[in-house]
């Protein structure tokens, strides 16, 4: 695909989308809806990366997100090496340098790469010379997922242009809501990150189009769609939280809450979700919730990054 | 004997010549005698001296060593490098420090003046033997690459190390509001996803700190506080604060903390790594403010190599320091040369450090110790980390041009570097 040069240069990584145009990130949408058709075929592969080779490097775990990019690449026809760290030279004290070095012998074409060191995606992008997709690094980024979101709320509404998006939960510590952050104003939507103080840093408050509020019903009034984030159940160790009961009385997404929205706002959740703590089962299972949908969709995008990044390089 | 020739002093224009005997300056403009090295027309000074550099010996000879810091630090154009001692062991024992001055005199680069540990193992609890390491030669005492929690144990160690007339110096970090924090707290570390230390670190401590030499001074106990690599616009003002009540207390600045921000961590580069961490324009303008009105009293460089393997981690994983004690100098000069002046930088980094330990001021005059550098103030030359002496051969001023290249360095009365 020669995309037209008002897009901008194409760039050669998705670490974050700090170099992208609105109109590329348009063209991976639009591009998403063919992967979905592909989907629904019987035979559900297409040749574009036949004969290229793609590494899953997971320094961290993260079954979900590694099957959908293996499903993906898989689907594209690319050979996928899956790489993790657990069972590896990595949890015998080799260097991430040294590991790249290792898996750039095998000619390996791309990377996707998820570490819990926020910049990984970045130095791996750096050391190997391939083009990277982030599959999250640390609190930093997790664009496949925003991309997924965005195309999931683009699906119901057409478009983001004006659109209220909230964010509810561990603000802090979340690269799906630096993503999101990050990527929705660029297509038009006014996003609201809402969460306990200790979890919402202010510094945030700087991102074009990103207001910061500590009340949900504030973040939720008026939203088109409302996410809501995994509370890592460790925060308590960390002090953040009075207790989790204090949490979900407060920000759980439920239907309580979900009156405060449009009306037939959608629910979404980046999942996995620890039900009726930040979510209640009536919003997960509700008619507005599109999680699954989620899922679905996230196989199609990242088919549609894989395609914007590798077809047509040489 | 030396004499080295076609040389001229800060504020003048004269041409002269200076004479080295024994170690010491013989006089000026006398008949060229012994070896006669021409000076290039440069720029004599006292030789500078570092208060703050670790050179990882014994035990972290990977990272840098006595041979390989002591020359890198000649080559900078030091005379005098005050050693940390969070080395492995830590130099909390006076046979070490005695070890270190022997091993680092047979070496003729620059003079090592080790830091010992305030307490037994750096951790913090107990007191080392300060007399007996005071003995042996230690020029401090530090538990520097750890933060003093324990407020009683600091206060006992300002009371002895008072007794002793001894200075302490601290890495003035609360470690609780420091946390898992690895870059400056602030849109730019929200921003990037990385664990932010807050400002609120470095001032609370020395707010801490403070209201102990306080004390201690309201008794008339002769406690000498010494704040090390100072970063925040708010810890200088609480120094500021407390000289104006004639307070003993001084602090050191990092010319990495005046010439970079928090803005370089968006490259992810660990690099740009370091405790405290680079902060904000705000706050390096502020302390550069602090070095022109005299509330900062000197400059030291922390200088903290690492092994390149160490420095391309990721930043959660990357150890902290930048290394860069062979371009202190020429950076303070090219950056700010002008708005501090020639005078103010040479004295940041000569007399003011031996002011802030209690040392005879560093002079040229007949009969003083032969300790000098020429330096070269007009010659532009790129900073070319292959050329290091340290064993870091990498800094984030790779490329970048700079004037005031050191061209000789003299340590007692002997040539420790010359270009």
């Amino acid at each position: 695909m020669n995309a037209p040069t008002s897009m901008g240069a194409r760039p050669p990584h998705l670490l974050d989308f700090q170099d992208w145009t609105p109109e590329r990130l348009g063209a991976i949408l639009d591009n998403a809806d063919t992967m979905l058709q592909v989907l629904d075929r019987p035979v559900k592969k297409v040749p574009a990366l036949q004969g290229l080779t793609v590494c899953n490097a997971f320094f961290e775990n993260s079954t979900r997100t590694r099957t959908s990019f293996e499903l993906a690449a898989r689907r594209m026809s690319a050979d996928v090496l899956t790489f993790a760290a657990g069972a590896s030279s990595v949890s015998k004290g080799e260097s991430l340098r040294d590991t790249l070095e290792v898996l750039t012998s095998y000619k390996v074409d791309a990377y996707i790469v998820r570490h819990h060191a926020a910049g990984a995606a970045h130095l791996v992008a750096r050391y190997s010379g391939k083009p990277v997709i982030n599959a999250g690094d640390g609190r930093r980024a997790h664009p496949t997922q925003a991309l997924l979101d965005a195309y999931t709320i683009r699906q119901e509404y057409g478009s983001l242009e004006g659109k209220k998006i909230a964010i509810l939960g561990d603000i802090r510590h979340s690269r799906v809501a630096r993503s999101n952050a990050e990527l929705l104003p660029k297509l038009g939507a006014q996003v609201v990150l809402c969460g306990p103080a200790t979890l919402l840093p202010p510094g945030l408050a700087k991102m074009p189009g990103v207001t910061l509020t500590t009340d949900p019903r504030e973040a939720v009034r008026g939203a088109h769609a409302v996410m809501a984030l995994r509370l890592q159940r460790e925060r308590m160790a960390g002090g953040f939280l009075g207790s989790l009961q204090e949490y979900a009385d407060t920000y759980q997404v439920n239907d309580t809450l979900l009156q405060e929205a449009e009306s037939g706002a959608i629910v979404l959740h980046p999942g996995p979700m620890n039900r009726d703590l930040e979510i209640s089962s009536d919003a997960a299972d509700g008619p507005q919730s599109r999680i699954l949908k989620q899922v679905e969709n996230g196989q199609a995008i990242r088919m549609s990054v894989l395609y914007h990044l590798l077809v047509g390089r040489n | 004997m030396i004499t080295i020739t076609n040389i001229k002093r800060v504020g003048s224009e004269k041409t002269e010549s200076v004479t080295i005997e024994g170690g010491l300056i013989k006089g000026w403009n006398l008949p060229e005698e012994g070896q006669v090295i021409d000076g290039q027309g440069g720029t004599v000074a006292p030789a500078l001296i570092e208060l703050h550099a670790h050179l990882r010996e014994p035990g972290q000879t990977e990272k840098e060593d006595l041979s390989s810091g002591l020359a890198a630090a000649a080559a900078g154009g030091y005379g005098t490098v005050v050693s940390m001692p969070n080395t492995s062991p830590v130099v909390d024992d006076p046979a070490i420090v005695r070890t270190l001055i022997e091993k680092a005199a047979g070496l003729g680069f620059a003079r090592l003046r080790p830091a010992a540990a305030l307490t037994k193992g750096q951790k913090g609890e107990e007191l080392a033997e300060l007399t007996y390491l005071k003995e042996a030669g230690a020029a401090m005492f530090t538990d520097d690459g750890r933060t003093n929690e324990n407020a009683r144990t600091l206060r006992l160690g300002l009371e002895t190390a008072g007794s002793l007339g001894m200075v302490i110096s601290v890495h003035a970090e609360d470690a609780t509001l420091r946390a898992d924090g690895v870059m400056n707290e602030g849109p730019v570390s929200e921003a990037l996803g990385l664990p932010g230390n807050p400002a609120a670190a470095e001032a609370a401590r020395v707010a801490r700190d403070i209201e102990i030499v306080a004390g201690l001074h309201a008794q008339g106990v002769p406690a000498r506080l010494h704040v090390q690599h100072l970063s925040t616009a708010r810890a200088l003002d609480l120094v500021r604060a407390a000289k104006a009540q004639g307070l003993p207390v001084t602090c050191e600045v990092c010319p990495h903390h005046l010439t970079l921000t928090d803005e370089a961590l968006r490259s992810f580069d660990a690099i740009y790594k370091v405790a405290p961490p680079l902060r904000t324009q705000a706050d390096a303008d502020h302390l550069l403010e602090g070095l022109r009105d005299g509330s900062v009293d000197c400059l030291a460089t922390d200088h903290a190599p690492h092994t390149r393997a160490e420095k391309e981690r990721d930043l959660l994983d990357a150890p902290s320091g930048i290394a860069y004690i062979e371009l202190a100098f020429p950076l303070m000069f090219t950056r700010f040369g002008e708005t501090l002046g020639l005078e103010r930088i040479l004295d940041l980094m000569t007399a003011a450090p031996a002011r802030v330990m209690g040392w005879d001021a560093p002079t040229l005059d007949a009969g003083a110790k032969a300790d000098l550098v020429i330096l070269d103030l007009s010659t532009e030359r790129p900073v070319n980390p292959a050329e290091f002496r340290s064993k870091a051969k990498f800094t984030p001023w790779a490329g970048e041009t700079l004037k005031g290249w050191p061209v000789l360095t003299i340590v007692d009365g002997r040539v420790a570097y010359r270009r």
